[in-house]
């Protein structure tokens, strides 16, 4: 535990991700605005000692509406990474484990999935869907399956042709059970190495959906939205966008710092040749 | 003698490998057409180089692999034609012990639950019995029960071995097979483990197959030996009558491979010129021709039938049938 505080990786992410996280969850007691509350006459003030971060084009303090939309895109990402960790994860070792015409399936449409690009993916969905939070999980969260998918897939292959799975099944241990008690807690680990850096993409993916104006509707702020809001005057005002911006690619950067620390520490092969 | 406990006859395994779906698929055979029996309370030795389908044959035996063809029979029950439930069953009664014990550990199992998940998929008793069956089992292996909520990792190469055994035996089998089981070891404890083996032999009667590339290691502990090249037997017969009179001159070259201990005798070796044939594309006739300094014209052509040689020696050579 003590070796992975000397990761500046792990430190630097998990401290941006942190403050965001902090700020997302105290926002009541950081603002004293509502963030759909709409001032006209202040309408597109730069920042100053009123509203720190300006207003945007309805008067809304755009501080408030960063710190309260960090909530929603923070629990979109969230949402839709669970969704494609938990399937992915499971078809991944089922499909691994199992071989055979299952697995062939499976992995072809895994290639279809893959052959898509994720925004437009997320798109397609979102828009059969119609937007709720519950189905942005799903339109960000299917396009990221893959990512789990493949991982846990080739890790089950891997250690389905272990001597301990093949004396569970000596012992008379069915398929479900060695799938549950040894494919998937030995697959685990190997898509966890993931999980942050798929946060910072589902939210990127969600940023992208609102920004191009699908997402959650007004007045719920998300940052893609927030940014969207922002962006017909982007260049005479660009205190919106810019500040929506910065907050995304903070976090987006603080996940994938955090990430790439874990996976240093997690890597198995990294961890033994260290100890070794 | 007894009657055969574990009765395998004509058992063959095929692999095909497959390059895409409707390319020409080739294979080769890993087990071909091997029958043997094993007496209840003896212990079998099987040996053989790596690759010369040993192991297959273990895991065709426990039906872990399918086979292509023939029959294992368990007592009067051919396992390999039984329903699953039925094959659940009676896999309580045979068991098997891995090379590499860290391998057949679960890293994420306390050696609690690794102790407990045979009786769990058996539902073997209540968890007070279940306790008291694992203090019996790591005391008949020599292992301490203070070590119970550790994990693998955290133990030597052989008390991993010794957790393996242990386990094995938790749901009392009759027959145990043992493939490479000490091969994995230091030498200094090997032979503890395999004495340990003979002990639980005789503890529990227990009943072996116990497979090595190691002769040394197959002569003492076995009563019987089989020797396989390339998928099948080619001398079968007691321990002392195969060691006394070598027939087959694979055996005879497996032999004069084993490091005598004495540096000044003058024994002779017979080296086996290297390369074992191509799986893939195996010699025909005797698959031994190749390396065969006896080879005659007639091995090429034909493969000889393993026959009685006398006082149940088995051999498969055509040196021996003038
Ligand atoms: S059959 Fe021929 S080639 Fe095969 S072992 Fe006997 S003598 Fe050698």
């Amino acid at each position: 535990m003590e070796a992975i505080l000397k990761n500046k990786f792990f430190v630097i992410g998990g401290g941006i991700v942190l403050i965001i996280s902090l700020l997302v969850l105290f926002a009541p007691l950081l603002t004293s605005y509502d963030y759909g509350a709409v001032d006209l006459p202040n309408k597109q003030l730069p920042p100053g000692a009123e509203h720190i971060m300006g207003t945007d084009l309805y008067g809304r303090d755009v501080w408030c509406r960063i710190i309260y939309g960090g909530r929603v895109s923070l629990t979109v990402a969230l949402g839709s990474t669970a969704v494609a960790l938990v399937v992915g994860t499971m078809l991944g070792a089922l499909s691994g484990y199992v071989r055979g015409t299952l697995d062939f399936v499976l992995d072809r449409v895994n290639d279809v999935l893959m052959a898509f690009p994720m925004l437009l993916f997320s798109l397609v969905i979102g828009v059969v869907l119609g937007s709720s939070m519950k189905n942005m999980f799903l339109s960000i969260g299917i396009p990221i399956i893959p990512m789990f998918y493949r991982i846990a897939r080739a890790t089950a292959m891997s250690v389905g042709g272990r001597s301990y799975v093949l004396a569970a099944r000596a012992m008379g241990g069915g398929r479900m059970r060695v799938i549950l008690r040894h494919i998937i807690p030995n697959v685990l680990p190997h898509t966890l190495v993931i999980l942050s850096s798929a946060i910072g993409g589902a939210i990127l993916a969600e940023a992208s959906l609102g920004f191009l104006g699908f997402g959650i509707p007004q007045p719920t702020p998300s940052w893609g939205l927030i940014a969207n809001d922002g962006k017909t005057y982007m260049f005479s005002h660009p205190w919106t966008t810019a500040f929506a911006g910065a907050f995304i690619a903070l976090t987006i950067l603080g996940f994938n710092l955090l990430g790439d620390g874990l996976r240093d520490w997690l890597d198995p092969k990294i961890r033994t040749a260290a100890k070794r | 003698m007894a009657e055969p406990f574990i009765r395998i006859e004509n058992l063959t395994k095929r692999f095909s490998i497959s390059a895409g779906k409707r390319i020409r698929k080739t294979g080769f055979t890993a087990v071909n057409n091997v029958s043997l029996n094993i007496e209840r309370g003896e212990v079998f030795g099987l040996v053989g180089e790596s690759g010369c389908g040993k192991s297959t044959l273990s895991l065709l035996v426990l039906r872990l692999l399918e086979a292509n063809g023939g029959a294992v029979y368990h007592g009067d029950t051919n396992i390999l034609e039984l329903p699953r439930r039925k094959m659940r069953r009676i896999r309580r009664d045979m068991q098997i012990v891995f090379q590499d014990p860290y391998d057949s550990l679960d890293p994420r199992f306390t050696l609690e639950r690794i102790m407990n998940e045979p009786l769990q998929i058996h539902r073997w008793g209540t968890g007070a019995e279940r306790e008291a069956r694992i203090d019996e089992l790591f005391a008949a292996v020599s292992l301490d029960k203070q070590q119970l909520k550790r994990y693998p990792h955290q133990l030597s190469g052989g008390q991993r071995q010794r957790l393996c055994i242990a386990r094995s035996l938790a749901l009392s089998p009759g027959f145990l097979v043992c493939d490479e089981a000490v091969s994995a070891l230091d030498v200094s404890i090997q032979a503890q483990i395999l004495n340990l083996l003979l002990d639980l032999k005789d503890e529990f009667g227990l009943t072996y197959l116990f497979i090595s590339h190691n002769l040394a290691v197959v002569k003492f502990v076995s009563d019987r030996i089989g020797v396989m090249y390339f998928g099948k037997i080619v001398e079968l017969a007691d321990t002392d009558e195969l060691f006394d009179n070598v027939l087959h001159p694979y055996t005879a070259a497996l032999l004069s491979a084993v490091p005598d201990p004495d540096p000044f005798s003058e024994k002779k070796r017979d080296i086996l010129p290297s390369g074992v044939p191509s799986l893939i594309d195996p010699p025909g006739g005797c698959a031994f021709h190749p390396r065969c300094k006896y080879a005659g014209e007639r091995c090429a052509r034909e493969s000889p039938e393993l026959r009685d040689a006398g006082r149940g020696h088995l051999v498969a050579c055509h040196r021996l049938e003038c």
